[in-house]
């Protein structure tokens, strides 16, 4: 393996350096039907699940076939992505916002041929490369984060719940039969870069257990004052701690305080929160970034925590299915599942997707919590 | 044969979904036998240590990824990301994995041509493992080792005409919806808007000055598919202010059952006849629709544009031609002090080039964060520390009752001394001529 180099000189580094280009420009990649029809579309219709047409006021049409992608993709798949839409899409393609793939073509007739190559294309145990669905009323692609694939502070997987989810719920991935929409979402810890906050149905990776604490390290790995900033519930103070004989400085815990957020980790990596028992899934419902009828909503924690039973995560897909199967038959035409539960009543919710409400579910963070417990008469029996 | 044993992925191997566990064994495969002969510039067997290290955290339920090191590529302080494995001896082919955030074009067209470069460079110079794409949309390179950092950046920037990403405490990359290219919904060309902005602020994209992280998101119409209202420090979300365009003929075809309500997105199920005034009338938040005699008639001065009706029935409602956007501030994720949605700040604006409107509402916006912000404070928490007042008053921007939701409910009043008749100066003397002590 020998060093090849791009003709960087590192002697050098501001030699022929070019720097703030930003990215390419969008217009250079449109199909030439989108660089035609741009601003002009008239309306859409979707002809099967996967398969949208968009017709421009100019009678011009696209055909997009949407596919599911994982969002961890290697280059030999972005490869067979590309040669798919050299043969059938002119050489372009688009992803969505959920990490689907979008193949467009000009033509009806160019559709059936294009999903028939996407539906024949298989992995060695017999999963779809591509399967086609995701629009409409159903379940699309779950977005989701890094976790143990590459983060440093997930407290679950992300990959690995979501194939688990969607073989689960793929059935509503290539179906349409649901009241409205219905978003899933995983974050492997409460950064949440993945913003899970506003969805339908949210994973969310959560630690139950305080920082464990590195007192032979910790003042040298760490800035002290930033540790103890970074913990909102001030449950971190400084203090001389015997190790080994000798007094160092580092921090002592109020572990009754701690809401395991892992902030003070992120400051400081000798405070790590990850432990196989402690971390694992909180399962939140019924919020929307939509402003669709009802404004958008938070989703709520409806189960406060499920182990990390990999690889598959049962318990956390049966919950899932639990909520899906509850909202598909009770809710109204239209209606998102956070619609659904504040019309029928939370108390509705827990009944009909057979959930447990326990204390954990009840808010006791600062002021807002206030505003979550009842202050009316009007509840159901 | 693979390096390590893997018998709890080898489990995600099957189901209909794709698995991510057999395109990994696939790079793996494709790098083992390396039949184009390519002079990896990192470990040819690091897509192994992947499915090694990964395995080890499924039996171990816990990750075996360290905080990120200090790395990156000269003049930035963003699109880097350090990345080291706590187990080097056991994987040392992920020992030094960073991650690159590549800027994705507006709306994630791609030609084939440029994604194949993308991936001869990946292959060549990193694990050739990406995200397509990260939570704030760049494109991700997964995994490479410190050397290669700038060797990469190089022929980004030389070759492939292509900048790195935001990351740490500066502009993240902004995103956008798919706008006016494939969707009649769009209320503004959110890729133009997205473009401009990107290119205009490549320097705080690139070099961090800010107290924490600062999303921008581009949503085309309320709908807000690419969540902005959810995520974004500044979210720029469509709207229209004159009438929904009305096509009675094509309504009265959704009456009559030959056009599919909702555009056909509820085809699984029989859902019975279409009922006008039941899936759309009734569930109109302001009750501002009546159809009555064949004709849909719709007071547009009491609409809010919640896009229900338009969404319901697309080949006949229309959004209204006097268009622009409206600019909502300050959504953040729970961490620390629970999530925030973007509040309304400016109800409407027009978008038109060079956006000078827009940018004058975001630097006023940055200059009063980056005074006042303290060390990773989102602008949705100096909102709720300083009040929405203080930021009405940054930014020029007068007091608009659809900035909330209801007035306050308290008369805590921080009256100031230049409101208030008189002012504050008064005598206790003169006071005390009339009140006894």
């Amino acid at each position: 393996m020998a060093f090849i180099s791009s003709g960087y000189n590192p002697d050098k580094p501001m030699e022929d350096r070019i720097t703030d280009i930003g990215p390419k420009k969008y217009d250079e990649f449109y199909p030439p039907i989108i660089a035609k029809n741009k601003g002009k579309w008239l309306y859409h219709e979707i002809l099967e699940p996967g398969v949208l047409v968009h017709v421009s006021e100019t009678g011009d049409e696209v055909y997009t076939v949407r596919v599911g992608g994982c969002r961890l993709m290697s280059v030999s798949h972005i490869r067979e992505i590309c040669e798919i839409a050299d043969k059938h899409c002119d050489g372009h393609l688009r992803f969505t916002t959920r990490n689907n793939i979008e193949f467009m073509v000009d033509s009806k007739d160019k559709v059936a041929p294009l999903k028939e190559d996407l539906l024949s294309r298989k992995q060695p145990g017999g999963c779809y490369k591509f399967p086609v669905g995701g629009t409409g009323a159903g379940i699309t692609n779950i977005i989701h984060t890094q976790g143990w694939i590459h983060c440093h502070t997930p407290a679950t997987d992300a990959s690995g719940p979501v194939k688990a989810a969607m073989d689960v719920l793929f059935e509503d991935f290539v179906n349409m039969r649901l009241p409205a929409q219905l978003r899933v979402s995983l974050a492997c810890c409460l950064n949440m870069c993945g913003a899970v906050h506003c969805s339908d149905i949210a994973i969310l990776g959560y630690h139950r257990k305080p920082p464990l604490l590195d007192h032979e390290y910790l003042d040298k790995m760490c800035e002290i004052p930033l540790a103890i900033a970074a913990c909102p519930t001030a449950a971190i103070r400084p203090a001389k701690v015997d190790f080994e004989g000798t007094k160092v400085n580092s921090v002592v815990l109020k572990e009754e305080r701690c809401m395991f957020c892992g902030n003070c980790y992120t400051m400081c990596p000798s405070m790590p929160l990850a432990d196989d028992v402690g971390d694992g899934i909180v399962i939140m419902a019924g919020g929307k970034v939509s402003n669709r009828i009802s404004a958008p909503k938070f989703s709520k924690v409806v189960v406060a925590f499920l182990p990390n039973d990999s690889p598959r995560w049962p318990q956390t897909t049966e919950v899932i299915k639990k909520i899906v199967e509850a909202y598909a038959k009770d809710a109204n035409k239209y209606e998102r599942l956070g619609e659904w539960a504040e019309r029928i009543g939370w108390e509705r919710f827990f009944e009909k997707c057979e959930l447990e409400f326990t204390h954990h579910l009840i808010d006791d963070f600062r002021d807002p919590a206030y505003f979550t417990w009842r202050q009316t008469t009007q509840f159901k029996f | 044969m693979a390096k390590h044993k893997t018998p709890l992925l080898d489990q995600l191997e099957t189901g209909p979904w794709p698995s991510f566990v057999s395109d990994i064994k696939r790079e793996a495969e494709s790098r083992a036998k390396n039949e184009r002969n390519i002079e990896y510039q990192i470990p040819q067997d690091v897509c192994e240590d992947l499915l090694g290290v990964l395995e080890l955290s499924f039996k171990q339920g816990r990750t075996h990824w360290k905080h990120g090191g200090i790395v990156g590529v000269f003049g930035y302080g963003g699109g880097v990301i350090g990345r080291y494995c706590d187990q080097p001896e056991q994987f040392p082919g992920v020992a030094h994995f960073h991650t690159m955030r590549v800027n994705q074009p507006g709306g994630k067209f791609y030609t084939t041509k440029f994604l194949k470069d993308l991936c001869d460079l990946w292959e060549f110079r990193g694990s050739g493992i990406t995200n397509m794409h990260g939570s704030t949309g760049d494109i991700v390179f997964l995994g490479t080792t410190t050397p290669q950092l700038e060797e990469i950046f190089y022929e980004l920037t030389h070759n492939l005409n292509q900048d790195l990403g935001g990351s740490g405490s500066n502009l993240r990359t902004p995103s956008d919806c798919i706008g006016q290219a494939r969707c009649e919904y769009a209320c503004y060309d959110t890729q133009a808007l997205c473009y401009n902005l990107t290119q205009d602020y490549q320097d705080e994209l690139h070099r961090p000055a800010f107290p924490y992280k600062f999303k921008f998101k581009f949503d085309g119409c309320p709908n807000c598919c690419v969540a902005s209202i959810a995520r974004a420090d500044m979210s720029y979300i469509g709207t229209w202010r004159d009438d929904i365009r009305i096509d009675q003929k094509a309504v009265n075809a959704y009456v009559g059952g030959e056009l599919a309500p909702n555009a056909g997105a509820h085809s699984g199920r029989d859902w019975g006849p279409f009922d006008i005034q039941k899936e759309v009338i009734n569930l109109c938040p302001t009750n501002c629709m009546r159809y009555e005699d064949g004709k849909l008639d719709i007071n547009n001065r009491e609409c809010t544009r919640c896009m229900h009706c338009i969404n319901v029935m697309p080949r006949a409602l229309r959004i209204g031609n006097d268009r622009g956007l409206s600019i909502l501030v300050g959504a953040k994720a729970p961490i620390l002090n629970g999530a925030q949605m973007s509040t309304m700040l400016v109800p409407f604006i027009k978008v038109e080039e060079p956006y000078d409107e827009i940018k004058e509402v975001i630097e006023a916006i940055w200059d009063w964060w980056m005074e006042e912000g303290k060390n990773r404070e989102r602008l949705g928490e100096l909102m709720k520390r300083q009040g929405l007042q203080k930021l009405l008053e940054v930014t020029g921007l007068k007091p608009d009752a659809r900035m909330v939701q209801e007035p306050r409910a308290n008369p805590y009043i921080f009256w100031k001394e230049e409101e208030v008749e008189g002012g504050f100066e008064r005598d206790i003397n003169e006071f005390r001529k009339y009140h006894q002590r």
